[in-house]
Formats: C-alpha cells, sequence, structure tokens
C-alpha cells in the first residue's frame, strides 16, 4: 500500500504508515458501527410485528403448554437485548436460525443462493466499470461538441430503462427465440460453470445498463468540472498536450469520485438483481427473499436482508481504502 | 432561481405533460373497459380497433396500459409528496438548528442507506403487509425520506447564515416562519430536480415491487403488475410487454429530462 515515495524517505514511512493504519482501523470501526444499527433495526422491525414464532410453527391447534416448551427451547422466553446479542453472535457463527416454511437451518438455504447472488452482482459490477469509466471519459469531448445533446438525450433514455423490462425483452429475444440459454432452467453452478456464467451474464447486462448510463454521466460531469480547474488550464496554456492531460492528470483526479460513485452502485446493482433474479428465473437471494416476504418466513428475510445490507457496506469501505490509495490526502486527513 | 427555458426542459414537460394528461383522460374514460374479458379476441395484434392489442383474456392492452399508469403515477406522486414533505421537514430542522439532533440523525440516515432501496421498501413492506396500494405507498415514502432529508439539510445548513436569514431573526421572525417563508423558496433549485428523480425512482421502485408481487395485486392494475402478466405471454402478445414497458420508459424519461433542464438552467455556467 505503500508508494514509492514514501519508501526514499525511511523518516516518511513511519508517520505515512501510522496515518493509514489510523483512518483504516477508524473507518473499519465505523463500519461495524453501521452493521449493528442496520443488524438492530431489521431485527428489531421484524421481532415487533412477526408475532409469536412458536405460534406460527405450531399453528392454532397447539396448546398453551406446547407452546411454552417451544418458546423455551428457541430461546424465546428471553429478554429483547438478549435475543438479539444471541442472535447476532449466531449470525457471525453462521447459525441463522430455523426457517419457519422450509424447517431448515437457514444458512444452508441461503449459502447456495448467496454464491449465486455474488456471482451475478460481481459480474454486472464488472461490466458497469469496464465500459462506463472509459466511456465517460472518451464522452467528455463530444458533450462540447455539437451533438452533445444527442448524447445527453441517449443517456436519460438509458437510464430510464428498468432492468426488469431489458430481462423480458432478452429472456425472450436470445432465451426462447435465438435459444442462447434457457430461461427459468438456471443450470448448478458448480456442475455447469460456463452456462450458468452465460445465464448470469444476460442478467448482469440488463442490471448493468442503466446503472452504466448513470456512471458514464457522473464520470463525465466529473472530468468536466476537473477540465475547468486552474492546474489544467495552466498545463493546457503551456502547451501541454489537452489528451495528455486529460490521461495524466483528470483521470486520476476523477477517480476518487468515480470509485466512491461505483461503491453506491452496489446498493442499486443488489436492488435491480432482486428483480432480474425473478425474471430469469436464477435461484439467488432475491427470489428467496421475496418468496419467504409473501411466507412470512421472518428469520429468512431478516438473514437475506442483513447479508445484502453488509454487502453494501462492506462496498462503501473498500472503496474508502481503495481512495485512500490512489489519493494520498485522504490518509492524512483521516479517512474522512 | 433563473427560470431559462431549454430544450431538455421543454422535451420533458411536453412528453410528461401528454402522459399524464393521458392518465388523467384514463381514470375517467378508456376506449373498452380495462377488465372486460372477450373469448373472441384473444391474443389480437395491435390494429385500429385495439392499439395496442389485446392480451390472453381477450382484454383491451391500451385501455389497460392507461389505467395501469395511472395507479402508477399515483402512488409515485402520493410517494414522492409524503417523502418530500417529511424529509424536508427533517432536512429543514436538522440543517437549521445542527447540534445533537443533527448528528443523531444523520448517522440513522448513513445507517439507512446502507439498504438498497427496494430492499428497505420490502422490509417496509413485509412488515406491513404485502398486497395494499396504500401500504405500498406508506413503505416506498418511508423510503424516500433519508434522500429528502440529506439533499435538503445540506441547502438549509448553507443558507443559515445568510444576511437576510441573519435579519429576519433579528425582527424577531420565528424559526418555523424563516425556515417556511425565507429559506424554502431559497432552495427550489435543489428541490425540483430532487423532486424529478424522487418520482423516477418512485415510478421504479412501484413498478419493481409490482412486478415481483408485493405490490399492487389485482384487480387493481400498474404497470409493474402488468410486466409480470406479459412476461408469462410473451411469445403469443409481445406487444403487451412492449407497450407496458415503453410506457415506464416514457415516464421515467420525461421527467428525467425535466430534471436534466431544470439543472441546466439552474446553473448555467455548467456546459
Amino acid at each position: 500500500m505503500l508508494r514509492g515515495s514514501s519508501r526514499q524517505y525511511a523518516a516518511d514511512v513511519v508517520p505515512e504508515a501510522y496515518c493509514y493504519m489510523r483512518s483504516t482501523v477508524r473507518r473499519v470501526l465505523m463500519l461495524l458501527a453501521t452493521m449493528i444499527i442496520v443488524s438492530f433495526l431489521t431485527y428489531a422491525a421484524f421481532e415487533l410485528i412477526s408475532g409469536d414464532p412458536a405460534e406460527a410453527m405450531l399453528g392454532t391447534q397447539a396448546t398453551p403448554a406446547r407452546i411454552a416448551a417451544l418458546r423455551r427451547e428457541l430461546g424465546l422466553d428471553a429478554p429483547f437485548p438478549v435475543r438479539y446479542i444471541r442472535w447476532l453472535l449466531g449470525f457471525f457463527s453462521g447459525d441463522l436460525g430455523v426457517s419457519y416454511s422450509y424447517k431448515q437451518p437457514v444458512g444452508e438455504l441461503i449459502a447456495p443462493k448467496l454464491e449465486v447472488t455474488l456471482c451475478l452482482c460481481l459480474l454486472s459490477f464488472v461490466i458497469i466499470t469496464l465500459i462506463s469509466i472509459p466511456l465517460g471519459v472518451l464522452s467528455y469531448q463530444q458533450v462540447v461538441g455539437r451533438f452533445g445533446w444527442i448524447h445527453t438525450t441517449l443517456n436519460q433514455l438509458l437510464m430510464a430503462v428498468p432492468a426488469f423490462f431489458t430481462g423480458i425483452l432478452i429472456s425472450w429475444g436470445f432465451g426462447i427465440v435465438l435459444r442462447a440459454f434457457t430461461p427459468g432452467d438456471f443450470p448448478d453452478l458448480h456442475m455447469d460453470p460456463a452456462g450458468a456464467f452465460r445465464h448470469l451474464l444476460f442478467a448482469a447486462v440488463c442490471i448493468a445498463i442503466p446503472r452504466t448510463a448513470m456512471t458514464v454521466r457522473m464520470m463525465r460531469s466529473t472530468v468536466i468540472s476537473e477540465m475547468e480547474k486552474d492546474y489544467v488550464q495552466t498545463a493546457i496554456s503551456r502547451g501541454n498536450d489537452r489528451q495528455g492531460v486529460l490521461l495524466g492528470h483528470v483521470l486520476k483526479n476523477s477517480l476518487v469520485p468515480a470509485v466512491t460513485f461505483l461503491a453506491q452502485t452496489m446498493a442499486e446493482i443488489v436492488a435491480g438483481g432482486i428483480v432480474v433474479e425473478q425474471v430469469f428465473g436464477i435461484p439467488g437471494l432475491g427470489r428467496l427473499l421475496v418468496a419467504s416476504i409473501s411466507n412470512r418466513d421472518y428469520p429468512v428475510v431478516q438473514a437475506i436482508v442483513v447479508i445484502l445490507a453488509f454487502w453494501v457496506v462492506l462496498a462503501g469501505l473498500a472503496a474508502d481504502l481503495i481512495n485512500q490509495c490512489i489519493d494520498p490526502r485522504l490518509r492524512l486527513g483521516g479517512g474522512s | 432561481m433563473k427560470k431559462k427555458m431549454n430544450g431538455y426542459l421543454m422535451a420533458g414537460l411536453i412528453i410528461t405533460g401528454v402522459l399524464l394528461l393521458m392518465t388523467l383522460i384514463g381514470a375517467f374514460y378508456t376506449p373498452y373497459d380495462p377488465t372486460v374479458m372477450s373469448a373472441r379476441e384473444k391474443f389480437n395484434a395491435p390494429s385500429f380497433a385495439h392499439l395496442f392489442g389485446t392480451d390472453n383474456f381477450g382484454r383491451d392492452i391500451f385501455s389497460r396500459v392507461l389505467k395501469g399508469s395511472g395507479t402508477t403515477v399515483f402512488i409515485a406522486l402520493s410517494t414522492v409528496v409524503i417523502g418530500a414533505v417529511i424529509g424536508t421537514a427533517v432536512g429543514a430542522v436538522t440543517g437549521y438548528f445542527g447540534g445533537f439532533i443533527d448528528e443523531v440523525l444523520m448517522r440513522m440516515n448513513d445507517a439507512l442507506t446502507a439498504f438498497p432501496s427496494i430492499l428497505l421498501a420490502l422490509v417496509v413492506i413485509s412488515i406491513l403487509g404485502p398486497g395494499s396500494r396504500f401500504n405500498l405507498i406508506l413503505a416506498l415514502g418511508i423510503v424516500f425520506i433519508p434522500g429528502f432529508a440529506r439533499v435538503t439539510r445540506t441547502a438549509f445548513a448553507s443558507l443559515r447564515d445568510r444576511n437576510y436569514v441573519e435579519s429576519a431573526r433579528l425582527m424577531g421572525a420565528s424559526s418555523a416562519r424563516i425556515m417556511l417563508i425565507h429559506m424554502l423558496p431559497n432552495i427550489f433549485s435543489v428541490l425540483f430536480p430532487a423532486l424529478t428523480i424522487g418520482f423516477n425512482n418512485a415510478v421504479l421502485a412501484e413498478a419493481s415491487m409490482s412486478f415481483l408481487g408485493i405490490g399492487v395485486t389485482p384487480p387493481d392494475a400498474s404497470l409493474g403488475y402488468m410486466l409480470s402478466e406479459a412476461q408469462g405471454m410473451i411469445v403469443a402478445a409481445p406487444w403487451y410487454a412492449i407497450s407496458t414497458g415503453l410506457m415506464i420508459i416514457l415516464l421515467v424519461f420525461g421527467a428525467g429530462l425535466i430534471g436534466e433542464g431544470l439543472q441546466r438552467s439552474g446553473n448555467s455556467t455548467e456546459l
């Protein structure tokens, strides 16, 4: 993580590394705090409404004595904070409780679906990043030109395309007409990785289209405002090549907001994934989540919501750490 | 805020105006009854009799799209109103007074943004109970509060120490009056683009939720619910999915252009 310049001067190494450490530690502590708030909100919300799980599991015919016995067995007789801490500890040790409707440990139920969803999210994220960063920088020149309005309008139009609509069209065109994949018949991730990848790729493209448009737009406006800054104007007026300044200086300075934006995009990818999994019949967390909400299977809903929220928070942390590597000022400023 | 017309604003207003007019008319009059089935007219392709064709029950899709967009627009607008009113109130109070409440509310805001919007809406709706239009509005409204609060908080905080606010305070105006009468009109340039973005997100969120089957339920039909219907008959009646999807795209596109136009007329230095 240390940059070359600091390695040359031994005296510099300690403070910079120290600052980096300190801001990283602070960031990780903030992350833990956010995770605890997120998990507490989720847990409390479902505790408030779900009523008595023991009654729900035994049905209406159960005798009070049996309900009391099951409550003790499930640990429901403990006060609320104790139950929350137990649940949280269980969460980190992989014990997420038992699903009401599948009568199966939630962890077992979720693990294979989590794999699929993470693959889908990462694939979509890679597509967005690879396309939008270069396109955003390139379209800077286009937008300043006469036909800039075409780019802006196209951009707005693509931003308006909901992922599930593209999903329906793609699964019709590529799935039913061209037979590139079979909608609803998702190959096993381990048995047939290539087939699963192809399936996921179509879904990932659907999620990526509106997000790519948004990232391009954001990237472009960052580049534009960066190009107006004094140092760029100075460099250009001194006779530096515009292209060289764009790629050599402006791009690097535009990366910090881009990384932050991309991390926020992770939240939207997760949201898009929930819907697109439904369209393509991909057995991921999103489908399980929707089914569990309809079945009022709260342990499953709780676990999935917290996992997805943690995933988004982790993406934010990763973005901050990457930004600290890109921009040394963030390290010294204490990571804010 | 300078009111300067530009192409984006104009185009956006025209598209949105036409669509809103159509849905408004659709609330009172549709060419056919959107729920009446006709066995003889199943899967008719678009024609002059049925502009967008018919579905598997022989229902007129044009009429259904009109009614469906009415539902979607109604839900989206109600959602934005809830989110904007409460969010602006929260943002005004926290931005104007600052201090401890500000800290607490903003930390909670940060935690809430860890939930992707649809995920949060799903949580709220599973608490309120799925399948009702009112619960959907409430769930989405709650989801949009933090966004509006964040935007308006920044604006109010930046205006707090302006001279005109200071002099109003010296003249003995109450805090509520200062915030409502003096400061609020000055944050419109921030609020209006936020409203169009909020409307877009609300349309998409409503469509997603109803598509998943946890938004509105039949006989109430919204664009999202209709798309989920249309997916099942994509081979026999592709026009159903396409016309419904295009309606969603146009709604979002129109509001997006308005937002773009407002942003550009707001600060003409950009571009």
